[in-house]
């Protein structure tokens, strides 16, 4: 039983280390952008 | 298209917290494996998924080298990402299967070291589009993938072929499986292929706006004073 266990978690593990690559990817975008934004009113 | 993304997320959740449910509690126990046997149902919908992953990132990689088109680009490179990670799902609940059924963790058996040799070619893709700061990347990248996607049938038809330790395909070749099984596996395989269109398609999303702003950033620098370059460099570096 904790083998199958084991292979569950391990699955979601990987999706949920994956989901939160691509979070971080949109967090450092959106920071991105707003950086450019604010530089382009001051301007 | 924004509205329709968080319902379609909901949908997918509901249906991959049903395929568990059918997978832990409904699917019948295997006499021989016994319960470790409902590994099965995440381990070959994942396999599945990849190789149709694996399967459209060639298609693209063929479209790109035939019209150059950012948009084929652009899916190769998100199909490649996700198929590695349901390919490294497979990697990883096959050894975790095989351990209490065969006694190893594994075995360089001609299926699972060409699922290796698939896992590697498609990470060395990766690594190439992540590292190459060439103008050619997109074109050796979908070279690359053209290549890769030829070892997809041979692991496939492996255990047709070749007398191998790993079972036979349950669905075309000389396994058998039990309606039920087959059933609650049809279900996880649908789970996993609407949660891999729905990552894909955010990941697509994600590379569009990345391109868009690089762009935009690459513009700016070259409108730019020369004295005031420095920030925009800064910029792109922190990013």
């Amino acid at each position: 039983m904790s083998y199958l266990y084991a292979a569950y978690i391990a699955t979601w593990a990987i999706h949920v280390a994956y989901l939160g690559t691509l979070l971080r990817g949109y967090i450092r975008l959106r920071n991105e952008i707003a950086e450019f934004n604010a530089r382009d009113q001051k301007q | 298209m924004k509205r329709v993304f968080p319902i379609l997320a909901v949908l997918t959740a509901a249906l991959l917290s049903y395929a568990l449910y059918e997978a832990l509690i409904v699917a019948p126990t295997e006499q021989t494996m016994g319960d470790v046997q409902r590994i099965f149902y995440y381990h070959v919908p994942s396999a599945w998924t990849a190789f149709i992953l694996f399967s459209i990132n060639f298609v693209a990689s063929v479209v790109y080298l035939i019209r150059r088109s950012n948009k084929a680009d652009i899916v190769a490179l998100v199909t490649a990402e996700v198929g590695v990670v349901f390919c490294t799902v497979v990697l990883v609940t096959g050894p975790i299967w095989a351990r209490p059924v065969w006694g190893i963790w594994w075995t360089w058996d001609l299926r699972l070291t060409l699922t290796l040799v698939l896992w590697l070619i498609y990470v060395s893709y990766l690594v190439l589009r992540r590292f190459s700061s060439s103008g050619q990347t997109p074109l050796l990248a979908a070279v690359l993938a053209i290549f890769g996607a030829l070892d997809v049938p041979l692991v496939y038809f492996s255990i047709w072929f070749f007398r191998t330790q790993h079972p036979q395909p349950v669905i075309g070749g000389g396994g058998s499986i039990d309606p039920r099984m087959l059933h609650v596996l049809l279900i996880n395989w649908l789970a996993f292929s609407c949660f891999a269109g729905l990552v894909c398609w955010s990941r697509y999303r994600l590379e569009v706006l990345r391109r868009e702003v690089d762009e935009t950033l690459a513009l700016e620098a070259l409108l730019e004073p020369r004295g005031s370059q420095s920030r925009t460099s800064q910029t792109r570096r922190a990013g």
